[in-house]
């Protein structure tokens, strides 16, 4: 690798001196693994950073409600990686609010799940694998989000982040927000799959015209019209497409601002 | 596919950003399906013709507000090259953010209404933009449409531009007359204008290059951190310019020791590969060497100053102004350090850019200090080696400031100089103090004024960041002279001493102010035997009758009732200094001026930098 760096050398770089930065300054430190693609590529990325083993525990906020797929890749994978994996069961969408549309309190339900979590562990640094191409308000995120552990997120007085520095520093009864994949796109992370050769869950490649293209909860994600059945398939489709990643997620598209109502209640 | 350009958009509020980013991304056709006709709706909803700008004001608060908060990215693709716009609010409280998407920018757009001109955010954001090394520069000159495509309007803002620019001694690539509400000279060249020849505004994108890791400059390793993997430590980082390979014979700073570098690690990767500029790696030597983060890595030869100062130039960006003598937290990436604020040389309104007096630093000045920290640091200067000259400036946990080193400040002594002969030299102390050591001997009758000279000369010398300290008969008889009394040969005694403990601390390279009678000349030059030429004998004088009226601690009164025998000026002598370095008359001249021309003394006399006079009080 000595000639100049491709452009997924470069994100890849970037993203485990994000995770180093973060290993090195948030402790304790966890990270949130939503078995989808892009928290697949940074678990994949955690491995780079910290040259194979990751040393602290990897969460699934669990509703029970993800397609089967979904949970056979979950535990395949953490058993061939030796992931320190711990389901964190979410709370029943009962005890959510219920002015909030059906398709959000999933959302709603793993948001309470991780408030729980920070409360009763005293994480210090959680890593997400959320990126902003994904969805409007998410970029607005920095690297390092300081959060109170109610999760409020406040999005008019977010410290500055100059070239490499980041917020590694949080007072007491706050936590950090970190979001290494900030800077990726849906098709950067697909195109690192395919160089990486990182597994994937099989319901993202296309079976009777139709595959996944963001996984979600069982009743509120449909799969999308595609016949991409391979990798390179899905690249020269979303090379292609100006349909939003996320149309397949119910919950973007209830309300104008149910999304935000969300993300500054504490959602990932 | 290639590597991304990161554009960053500036310019005043109001004057278009986020309307022109919302027509590149119709024009070019990025925007997801839907998302036009989903704002149309949303617009009519709110009864407001089509704004472009709702495209990236996302958020509900912004739509409200119509300004937009938060440093938001989008990406087009043009040319199969892919683009990621940074917007950059205009409001004048949201700078923090737009340093935040400015600071990693390839290019930048500068908007500027032709109707309003250059502005204060023009202004600002250009020096910004200065600061952040970002060369790449279009202006685009927007909202033409209102201005009725005048020419001769456009040609006199494009005046007014190029002043501004060349004053920052920023090189635009051209200024383009637009109008992003109708898609003018930004993809498709503009009808209305066919005076303007030059480029349109994706033209001057085009020729814009991403800015990369630079290989071919000194290698520059800041290490994250050290892990154990199997028997070894590996030291991880990035290298920020340059490359490394196994078998390099590497300088590790600031310990400034060499090592080999038995190996470059990395996770299922093939083995042997050099380490490229911009990698992130891990090191593994030879040697058992002690590395911590922070520590740098570079090759012996062009590594980085090692130093205890240095000068930088800084964007303030907090309410509460640098303060001379204040400690606060450097950082160069994982490289952090304590510094002194030693000196605030400059201040310059960002929106003016008009210099200003230091004593009211305005937030979001740009700032030249000079900062001292008590431990060496690898530093490198902004013009040989900017990205590792990067810097922010913590007070406790919170980003105050960024900016860049712009000079080291003795600059002498590169990291792969060693010395042998001495481990620490009395022109090491004082390179890191900034002053040479001393002995400020203050000696005159009781109620002379020589505790409160030693007091606010040390406070004074203190702010300025000088390593300083008073002995008095407060702390020392408290200690290392409790067991003398007051007899004639205790009194000598006490004189010695503090003396020698003075020397050594003056040896140790600090400023001790001596505040003792001290009435014979004889203990005055055992005194100033011990401490040589860092010796200086200063006559703080007032006359008896002064003195006795001062009477501060009440002693005249009772030495004259008889109660203390051997009262220096009533029943003992008092042998005035023949020849004085200084003489301070507090007779006759106010405690200010005293204190004053006592340290225009002592900064002269010790070398102490000159700093920006001390306010009066």
């Amino acid at each position: 690798m000595a000639g100049a760096l491709s452009y997924l050398d470069e994100l890849e770089a970037q993203t485990v001196y994000i995770l180093r930065e973060a290993f090195a300054c948030a402790t304790p430190l966890c990270a949130l693994w939503s078995v989808g693609k892009d928290s697949t590529a940074l678990l994949w990325l955690m491995r780079k950073a910290l040259l194979g083993h990751v040393p602290f525990p990897i969460i699934q906020l669990d509703t029970e409600m993800e397609l089967p797929e979904v949970y056979e890749f979950r535990d395949r994978i953490a058993k061939e990686w030796d992931l320190d994996l711990r389901v964190e069961l979410c709370p029943p969408e009962s005890s959510v609010d219920q002015t909030l549309p059906p398709g959000a309190r999933a959302a709603a339900r793993k948001t309470e799940g991780l408030k729980h979590l920070l409360r009763r562990d005293g994480y210090r640094g959680v890593i997400l694998g959320i990126r902003r191409d994904e969805q409007a308000t998410r970029a607005k995120e920095r690297i390092f989000s300081p959060r109170s552990f109610g999760g409020d997120w406040d999005v008019r007085h977010q410290p500055a982040e100059f070239w490499n520095h980041y917020a590694t520093d949080v007072a007491e009864g706050m936590h950090l927000r970190i979001h290494p994949l900030l800077h990726w796109t849906e098709v950067d992370i697909w195109r690192y799959h395919l160089r990486e050769g990182i597994p994937y869950v099989p319901l993202y490649l296309a079976k009777d015209g139709k595959r996944y293209r963001s996984l979600g909860e069982k009743n509120i994600t449909v799969p999308i019209e595609s016949n991409a059945s391979t990798l390179e398939d899905i690249i020269a489709e979303l090379e292609a497409t100006r349909e939003p990643e996320r149309a397949g997620r119910l919950m973007d598209h209830e309300q104008e601002d149910a999304f935000e109502r969300l993300r500054t209640s504490g959602y990932m | 596919m290639t590597h991304t350009l990161k554009i960053v958009i500036g310019g005043h509020v109001d004057h278009g950003k986020s309307t022109l980013i919302g027509r590149l991304l119709h024009d070019t056709g990025s925007l997801p399906l839907g998302k036009a006709a989903k704002l149309e709706a949303l617009s009519s909803k709110r009864g407001v013709p089509l704004e472009w700008s709702f495209v990236l004001d996302a958020l509900q608060t912004e739509r409200d507000q119509a300004i937009t908060i938060d440093t938001t990215r989008v990406w087009f693709t043009w040319n199969d090259r892919r683009y990621a716009i940074i917007d950059t609010p205009g409001h004048r409280e949201f700078v923090r953010n737009m340093l935040s998407g400015a600071s990693e920018a390839d290019a930048a757009v500068l908007v500027v209404d032709v109707l309003e001109g250059v502005s204060e955010q023009t202004k600002r954001h250009a020096q910004l933009l200065q600061m952040l090394g970002i060369g790449q520069l279009a202006v685009a000159v927007n909202k033409m449409d209102a201005a009725g495509y005048d020419r001769s309007r456009f040609e006199e803002v494009s005046c007014d531009v190029h002043a501004l620019l060349s004053a920052l001694e920023l090189r635009p690539h051209s200024l383009i007359p637009i109008s992003a509400r109708n898609g003018e000279n930004l993809l498709n060249r503009s009808e209305n204008m066919p005076w303007y020849q030059g480029p349109t505004l994706l033209e001057a994108l085009s020729d814009f290059k991403p800015v990369h890791a630079i290989a071919d400059a000194p290698l520059r390793l800041r290490v994250q951190d050290v892990y154990r993997v199997g028997g070894s430590r590996v030291a991880v980082g990035r290298v920020e310019s340059g490359s490394v390979a196994r078998g390099d014979t590497v300088l590790l700073s600031p310990m400034n020791t060499k090592a080999t570098v038995r190996s470059i690690e990395r996770w299922n990767a093939p083995d042997g590969q050099p380490a490229a500029a911009g990698e992130s790696i891990g090191i593994t030597f030879n040697e058992p060497v002690f590395i911590n983060r922070g520590d740098v890595v570079s090759h012996v030869d062009r590594a980085p100053f090692l130093d205890y100062a240095f000068r930088a130039i800084c964007f303030w960006l907090d309410e509460s102004p640098p303060e001379l003598g204040e400690q606060v937290t450097v950082q160069f990436g994982p490289t952090t350090a304590r510094a002194v604020i030693a000196a605030v040389d400059a201040v310059m309104d960002s929106a003016t850019l008009q210099q200003l007096s230091s004593e009211h630093i305005p937030r979001y000045a740009v700032v030249q200090l000079r900062l001292r920290s008590p431990a060496l640091l690898p530093l490198d200067e902004q013009q040989a080696m900017p990205a590792s000259a990067r810097m922010v400036i913590l007070r406790g946990r919170d980003v105050v400031a960024g900016g860049i080193v712009s000079s080291v400040m003795t600059g002498n002594m590169p990291a792969n100089i060693f010395h042998s002969d001495h481990l620490v030299s009395a022109a090491e102390r004082e390179r890191r103090n900034g002053h040479r050591g001393a002995v400020i001997w203050l000696t005159g009758l009781p109620g002379a004024g020589k505790s409160t000279l030693a007091m606010a000369l040390e406070s004074a010398l203190f702010r300025r960041g000088a390593a300083v300290y008073v002995l008095d008969g407060d702390n020392v008889r408290a200690g290392l002279n409790s067991d003398l009394g007051f007899s004639i040969a205790d009194r000598a005694e006490n004189i010695r001493r503090i003396g020698e403990v003075a020397a050594l601390f003056a040896d140790a390279g600090l400023i001790v102010i001596t505040a003792f009678i001290s009435p014979m000349q004889r203990d005055r030059a055992i005194a100033r035997q011990a401490a040589g030429g860092r010796f200086h004998e200063i006559y703080v004088r007032a006359d008896l009758l002064t003195c006795e009226a001062r009477d501060t601690k009440g002693l005249y009164k009772r030495a004259r009732a008889g109660e203390l025998s051997d009262f220096t000026g009533i029943s003992a002598p008092y042998e005035a200094p023949d020849s004085p370095e200084l003489t301070i008359d507090t007779g006759s001249s106010s405690v200010d001026r005293c204190v004053g021309e006592l340290l225009e003394y002592v900064v002269a006399a010790t070398g102490l930098e000159a700093h920006a006079p001390v306010p009066q009080r």
